[in-house]
């Protein structure tokens, strides 16, 4: 396995970037999505009650990454430095400077120097109001956000695993496996993962991985019948015989010759995936069968928003960024799945056309005169 | 002469967007006459009848005169078109399987070509119906009326489809590979009901086919294409008697030909089964009794010496592959294998994979057995990087070389993926993936059947090369006796699981001694 038989993409890839690109709605929904993700990636460095780096008395200082004591910048209390803190600032600012970042507070500061009662509207301080304790509601959706797609992108990839591994075991031996297997699935499909949440809620403290481990004991079950037809209709094929009689181990050959079949019915599946795991964390937070008290979550905003209807800022950024965040998926969702459709057809301007004497060119605009 | 001419194309020219499939041809066709257009797959013999009926998706460009029946076709307007089609031109398509809709039974898909079309309906249908049955000699007619596509075999579903095609009695029956997808036993029966059906109908018939043999029998004229053009037109004893073209003389020559080379040495069977046998049992109805199993081979016994090649045949279903996939492992099986002295039935897990080196396998499709996600060296080596881990990636690379210089594919094609060949490369690429962990016994089940007769004589060419290089013995399968003749030193004949005949193969294609095997030999027609 030379390094040059890889270099080279497969003409079935090839084809399905292309068919992927042409659809220049899903195409930008891609690029618009991974810069918001990336964006919030970074959300510390946009949103945050510390300032990035700081010189204090001729000393560097990064608090975004290390937490100094008050008494550090000649402060009473040996306790974490509130930068926010007048006193702290001033000392600050006398003996050396703070770098802040552009929006100066995190998802759960409270901005105690806000002006009327909260909920307050937008302003020049808070660009998207505050909510009913005062917090930004910038720095929250910009956490929510990111927490939202690292969750649903760590229960795809989980749900992927199982789903893959159960549905290909139960596939490509087929028998009495599949037959146990599927029963058990039909039997475990059956209970009611809302009530099962709510039960838990109830009885632990709910943390983002409680909430993962419990979506994962049942998010991939959609997945194992498509993986399950794929690998039964592969096991068949004359190249995954011709393998068996080369002597090669089953799970080798489910890996190189039946894998790579069913990962196209599984990716197709994955933006569906996606979005179901967010709006379940959604919903259950908007429930307040979440997340714990405090967490960005836009469910929880999406219940301010109902509390709080004389506010409707808060209802408002809720609906935008969540019908953003799922119309953006579900575009990229179909442009997956046009991609991996071997029927679809390339249509005319989705094909880069060699230029041939005879082919139709687009007309040239025609050279812009300079005005004298 | 004009009034017996019954459809005529003039200057046809069929393109799909820059690729051009048929270019310029020119045919016609006579009351009463079999045409026939021959060719290679891919010379656009399909796509020139397709073509000249409109049967092609939209946006293929057509051009030239068509006419039928001295209308001209092009200025046809779509309603005239479907009276037309199935109306005064019949159509019989190569699958079988998938041509008749497996939700209506047999009387009702007829009934719907005889009610569109000439308003029959009740009684008078359905008597019109037994009527065209009886013409395609079904029996039980009555019965076949209820009956469903999937209760009729291979050679039954085709007759209910040329009843369906001449029942409004078309004055054009085309049949396009007709035969392809049948037992060889069944091809000569259906063409023999065409000639007859034509002769009673006087209808003119365009027979498209590669089986030079079947043309040679039935038709009176002949177009050789190739690549799209026409390349010789005639009579047919005229040409296959004194061919003009040096491409016509190459498809009438590309019989497989030469004999194996005579065996020598060491006469201490490399395979040998005793009782071997396959059942396939049959799902438990609820509360009652299981039904028998299936027995798909009875128990048999055979030998095969180093060096040697013995032939399986028989019709499909007559379990001709079951036996190659129990003989090596691939499908439970009963009874005693012996390969190279080692008991082969009671190994499993490691020690039978380890031991699958010595025997591999070449399928029948060349386009299903390559994974179509790796590229050529990655498919040829992959058995060689298992069995060998130990082998360092130079050694690797010599060794897919060699494998390709074996099957004569040049030595720098291992970075190309499997849909860049052709079928006949791709069915080396196979044999190239089966020769590089040097085995000692190759099973070969049907590998010939899939591709046009110039590749099939090449490849046999190529087989009995590599079989004196290696001294490989080869399990050689098919349903064809002239590529078995060509390769086997013994032959086997199978039907419905049972062996009929065994024997050297010259003796017994000179005197066999069953029914069947001469209906085989009959069906290949052996020159």
């Amino acid at each position: 396995m030379t390094s040059s038989h890889r270099r080279r993409l497969s003409p079935i890839t090839q084809r399905r970037l292309q068919v992927f690109r042409g659809n220049r709605r899903a195409f930008w929904s891609l690029w618009v999505f991974g810069l918001l993700f990336i964006v919030s990636l970074g959300a510390e460095l946009i949103a945050n009650d510390k300032p990035i780096v700081m010189q204090y008395d001729g000393h560097w200082y990064v608090p975004l990454l290390v937490d100094y004591p008050e008494t550090e910048f000649d402060g009473f209390l040996p306790t974490a430095a509130d930068y926010r803190d007048p006193f702290v600032y001033q000392q600050i600012a006398e003996n050396g400077w703070m770098l802040w970042p552009p929006v100066l507070f995190s998802y759960q500061t409270l901005d105690r120097e806000v002006h009327g009662p909260v909920p307050s509207p937008p302003g020049s301080r808070h660009w998207l109001g505050t909510d009913d304790q005062g917090r930004d509601v910038f720095a929250r959706v910009l956490y929510g956000f990111r927490l939202s797609v690292a969750f649903a992108l760590a229960l795809t990839i989980g749900s992927i695993f199982l789903g893959v591994v159960i549905g290909g075991v139960q596939g490509y031996f087929g028998g009495k496996i599949d037959l146990i297997g599927q029963r058990l699935i039909e039997i475990w499909s059956g209970l009611p993962v809302l009530f099962l949440l709510i039960i838990l809620a109830s009885l632990v403290e709910p943390n983002i991985w409680w909430l993962l481990g419990i979506m994962l004991l049942f998010s991939w079950l959609g997945l194992v019948d498509i993986v399950r037809a794929e690998f039964l209709r592969a096991r068949n094929l004359e190249y995954v015989r011709a393998a068996r009689a080369m002597g090669l181990p089953s799970h080798l050959i489910m890996r190189r010759h039946v894998l790579p079949n069913a990962m196209v019915a599984t990716l197709t599946f994955i933006p569906f995936l996606f979005t179901g795991a967010i709006t379940t964390l959604t919903a259950l937070d908007f429930l307040g069968f979440g997340l714990p008290p405090g967490s960005p979550s836009l469910g929880e905003l999406v219940a301010q928003g109902k509390n709080n209807l004389q506010a409707p800022w808060l209802g408002v950024t809720a609906f935008i960024t969540l019908s953003v965040m799922l119309s953006l998926l579900v575009f990229i969702g179909e442009g997956l799945r046009d991609a991996f459709d071997p029927r679809h057809i390339l249509t005319a301007n989705q094909v880069k056309r060699p230029l041939t004497p005879g082919s139709h060119t687009p007309p040239q605009s025609p050279p812009q005169e300079s005005l004298p | 002469m004009s009034d017996k001419r019954l459809f005529e194309l003039r200057h046809l020219t069929v393109r799909f967007g820059s690729h051009v499939a048929v270019d310029a041809l020119d045919l016609h066709v006579d009351r009463g006459e079999t045409v026939a257009v021959v060719g290679e797959s891919g010379s656009g013999k399909s796509v020139s009848a397709l073509g000249a009926l409109g049967l092609l998706p939209k946006g293929t460009d057509i051009e030239g005169e068509r006419r039928f029946d001295d209308r001209d076709l092009g200025e046809f307007s779509p309603r005239q078109w479907n009276a037309l089609r199935g109306g005064r031109i019949g159509f019989i398509f190569q699958e079988p399987m998938t041509s008749l809709n497996p939700l209506h039974n047999v009387g009702k898909q007829l009934g719907e070509t005889l009610r569109l079309h000439q308003g029959l309906r009740g009684e008078v249908a359905k008597r019109r119906i037994k009527e065209l049955l009886a013409q395609v000699k079904l029996p039980r007619v009555d019965e076949l009326m209820a009956a469903w596509p999937h209760q009729l075999s291979g050679g039954q579903r085709q007759r209910v489809m040329i009843a369906m095609a001449i029942a409004n009695d078309p004055q054009l029956l085309i049949a396009d590979e007709p035969t392809t997808a049948l037992d060889v036993t069944v091809q000569q029966e259906i063409l023999a009901l065409l000639d007859d059906l034509r002769d009673r109908h006087g209808m003119g018939l365009l027979l498209i086919s590669h089986d030079l043999n079947l043309v040679r029998r039935h038709a009176d004229r002949v177009v050789v294409m190739r690549h799209g053009e026409c390349v010789e037109t005639g009579t047919t004893k005229a040409v296959f008697e004194t061919p003009a073209a040096a491409y016509t003389r190459q498809l009438i020559d590309a019989v497989p030909s030469g004999r194996p080379a005579r065996l020598t040495g060491d006469p201490t069977p490399l395979l040998v089964a005793n009782r071997l046998s396959v059942a396939f049992p049959r799902p438990k109805p609820f509360l009652r009794a299981r039904p028998p199993a299936f027995v798909a081979v009875e128990p048999l016994s055979l030998q095969l010496r180093q060096g040697e090649t013995l032939g399986v045949v028989g019709e499909s279903g007559s379990g001709k592959t079951t036996l190659a996939s129990a003989l090596i492992r691939l499908l439970p099986a009963s009874g005693e294998i012996h390969f190279a002295g080692q008991r082969l039935d009671s190994l499993s897990g490691d020690a039978l994979r380890r031991q699958r080196r010595g025997f591999q396998i070449v399928f029948q499709d060349p386009y299903g057995s390559l994974s179509p996600r790796m590229p050529v060296a990655d498919i040829i080596s992959e058995g060689l990087r298992f069995h060998h881990p130990e082998l360092d990636q130079s050694t690797v690379a010599e060794r897919i070389a060699e494998a390709l210089q074996d099957v004569d594919l040049p030595a720098d094609c291992g970075h190309r993926y499997p849909h860049e060949f052709s079928g006949g490369q791709r069915q080396r690429v196979a044999i190239a993936r089966a020769l590089i962990l040097k085995p000692r016994l190759l099973v070969l089940d049907e590998p010939t059947s899939a591709l046009d007769r110039t590749v099939q004589k090449q490849l046999i060419e190529l087989l009995r090369n590599v079989q004196a290089k290696h001294g490989l013995s080869y399990l050689f399968i098919s349903h064809d006796l002239a590529v078995v003749r060509a390769m086997a030193h013994r032959i086997l004949v199978l039907k419905d699981g049972k062996v009929i005949e065994e024997g050297e193969c010259q003796a017994l294609l000179e005197s066999p001694q069953s029914a069947y095997t001469r209906a085989l030999i009959d069906a290949s027609s052996l020159t």
